[in-house]
């Protein structure tokens, strides 16, 4: 058997990236097909077209790239994950994915200024109708939901084909948001490239800031201080507490019990006034750039991240046994949008929602960064993969974050913060664990430190088609608390 | 849940109130919202928020505005779920072109008197997501902005000052 390391060859990069041909291209895809190799990116440029791929076991990582003339063989074909991917590469760059199950297109409406627009832009072809799937049976119904939703969240448009409260099918239409990012990154100063990254999606900026900048020092060879790397985890594991507090009160509050929000929100603010004194910005927006980090930890906010542990060790044991007391709350969540451990396997889905299914995937443990191959912490694991579970999932993971923070108080070196990026014409390729789960960046930059291409690819490119199966079998009221309980990124995914 | 029900019973409250300078100003803001609002449109003012095609970092912070410490509805201010209960816009983001028919439509449906508030830097310009071909620009693009708050995101504070703003200019000529 020819494993991944035979293709990209013994190498001490993390991210060897080979031109292979389309014998072996198509043998990358009967791995993908058989779960031997995880899909962890797909992307294209005007003539090539990019697969990353985890193969199981050995965890060989790697990129496979095919030059492609207008077209490229189907991935998507026997890899369902690969599917969105590619139908995303057909609107972007124009490359057509061979024999493809799924011709409709994902990104672009219709709408944008040009067709193709990373290839050879062509004149939009105006507004289509989205062909959704077709639902047979008797006594079906559709409920239409969106782009406009309800609460305050991003636009995204769902259909629900119902039997009675019964949801039979969900199918999601994306790319609302669709900005555009990458090809505003092509040919962008390092500066303002950075700032691009760090809005692909505002809840997890820390993270792509985090997997831009590191990439970018791949390309460059850049040496960041050892504060700075400290500085970016600290930022990174606040972040992920933000969050996962704003989404333990949120999911509980679409089971209709206010309550939990209302306390957990209270600890989100805590963090978020915490990162504000300690770093200079609620979110810590372009703290993390590349060579460093903008911002350096003053001895007052040391203090105020050690009084903010404090506080989560004090008051968040309250806020658990109230979400683990609550029998009327509990019975909304426990078997509610159960995603099985299989499917979380087969489309490798990061994050709590991965975590929550039995997928243990963390690249903080798997491709480990400074400091954090230093740090003690642990990954939490469940298998029911429902809501309950993906609650608990965070709530353990609140802890560890407290964990992990606590550590790198007690251990944070003092020096500069930031390193001189020398720019130069090379690739790099990253990998980074948001709160939702594992970012992946490529680019390439020009000699002139200008850059030349960047993918940035969200979880939740392989969260939402499970957000779909996950739905299945449940009633239509128990959307909002299972998609909360996802909380995929509509602007990560759209880009 | 006794215990936590009865301390946020006879605890302190959290939400805030103003001992300092500017965060004295901000209560002065919150006493004349009160005024303005009740003169205008009774006791509330109900807000659609629309994202149209930010990147999620002011949608945080609009929902900040709920929690305890800055608790938006004390002044009568309530987000609400359709366009058509709503008195006032909240759209933030660049607009994308994906999203300019469904910002346009929830306009339509939103019954007059009505108020557009344009939340954060993109949404008065695309600001760094300007030139994009998936961008048409800011949100008056399509439909007539009233107000603008800056801020990449702004916070909560700012985003209550400037709907406070908002309530003044309408008071003045209605």
């Amino acid at each position: 058997m020819v494993t991944l390391s035979d293709i990209v060859g013994n190498t001490d990069r993390r991210w060897p990236r080979v031109e292979v041909a389309r014998d072996v291209w198509e043998y990358a895809r009967t791995q993908l097909a058989e779960g031997k190799w995880d899909l962890i990116a797909h992307w294209g440029e005007p003539d090539m077209v990019h697969v990353a791929l985890r193969e199981h076991g050995s965890g060989t990582t790697g990129i496979l790239s095919l030059s492609a003339r207008g077209s490229f063989p189907s991935l998507g074909r026997d890899c369902l994950p690969a599917r969105r991917l590619e139908r995303a590469i057909r609107d972007l760059v124009g490359l057509i994915p061979e024999q493809a199950p799924d011709t409709r297109a994902w990104l672009d409406h219709g709408r944008w200024s040009m067709r193709h627009p990373q290839g050879t832009p062509e004149q939009p072809a105006g507004p289509q109708p989205y062909a959704f799937l077709p639902v047979e049976g008797e006594s079906l119904h559709q409920i239409l939901v969106g782009p406009v939703h309800a609460g305050i969240i991003e636009p995204g448009h769902f259909r629900f084909t119902c039997s009675g409260e019964t949801v039979v099918r969900l199918e999601a239409q994306l790319g609302y948001v669709h900005k555009g990012i990458e090809s505003l990154m092509t040919g962008a100063p390092l500066e303002r490239a950075s700032k691009l990254a760090a809005r692909v999606s505002g809840d997890t900026t820390v993270a792509y800031s985090t997997a831009f900048a590191q990439a970018v020092e791949t390309a460059c060879a850049t040496e960041v201080p050892a504060r700075a790397l400290y500085l970016r985890a600290i930022m990174l594991e606040l972040e992920r507490l933000a969050n996962h507090f704003g989404d333990i009160g949120g999911t509980c509050n679409d089971a209709a019990f206010s309550l939990m929000l209302a306390n957990c929100a209270v600890m989100r603010e805590h963090v978020l006034r915490t990162a504000q004194t300690a770093f200079g910005h609620r979110l810590m927006m372009d703290r993390v750039i590349p060579g460093g980090v903008a911002a350096d930890l003053s001895t007052a906010g040391q203090s105020a991240i050690a009084a903010l542990l404090k506080r989560i060790r004090k008051q968040f044991p309250a806020i658990v046994a109230l979400y683990e007391d609550t029998a009327s709350l509990q019975d909304r969540t426990v078997r509610t949008g159960m995603l099985r451990h299989d499917l979380a396997m087969q489309f490798g889905a990061g994050g709590y929602i991965g975590r929550a299914s039995g997928r243990s995937f963390d690249t903080r443990k798997i491709l480990p960064w400074a400091p954090y191959d230093t740090l003690a912490f642990e990954t939490p694991l469940l298998q029911r993969g429902d809501v309950d579970a993906r609650i608990r999932i965070r709530i353990a993971e609140v802890e560890q974050s407290c964990v992990l923070l606590r550590q790198m108080l007690d251990a944070l070196p003092s020096g500069p913060i930031q390193a001189e990026v020398v720019p130069r014409a090379g690739e790099g390729t990253t990998m980074v664990e948001g709160f939702r789960g594992d970012i992946f960046a490529w680019l390439r930059l020009n000699d002139d430190g200008t850059l030349a291409r960047c993918h940035l690819r969200d979880p939740s490119w392989f969260q939402w088609p499970l957000l779909e199966a996950a739905i299945y079998g449940n009633i239509v009221a128990d959307f909002p608390l299972c998609n909360k309980s996802f909380n995929c990124s509509y602007s990560g995914h759209d880009l | 849940m006794r215990k936590l029900l009865l301390k946020s019973i006879f605890g302190k409250a959290l939400t805030e109130k103003a001992p300092a300078a500017d965060e004295r100003a901000l209560a002065e803001l919150a006493e004349k919202v009160q005024t303005a609002a009740r003169q205008r449109l009774g006791r509330s003012l109900s807000i659609r928020q629309v994202d149209a095609g930010s990147c999620n970092g002011c949608e945080l912070e609009i929902h900040a505005l709920g929690n305890a410490f800055y608790d938006i509805e004390r002044f009568g201010f309530h987000f609400v779920a359709s366009p058509r209960h709503a008195d006032v816009l909240l759209v933030t983001g660049p607009l994308t072109a994906n999203m300019r028919e469904a910002l346009e439509r929830t306009y339509a449906a939103t019954p007059n008197p009505k108020w557009v508030v344009a939340v954060g830097g993109c949404a008065l310009d695309g600001g760094i997501f300007a030139g994009s071909y998936g961008v048409v620009g800011g949100v008056s693009a399509a439909i007539p902005v009233d107000l603008h708050i800056p801020g990449c995101p702004p916070e909560p504070r700012a985003l209550l000052a400037g709907l406070l703003a908002l309530m003044e200019q309408r008071s003045v000529t209605p």
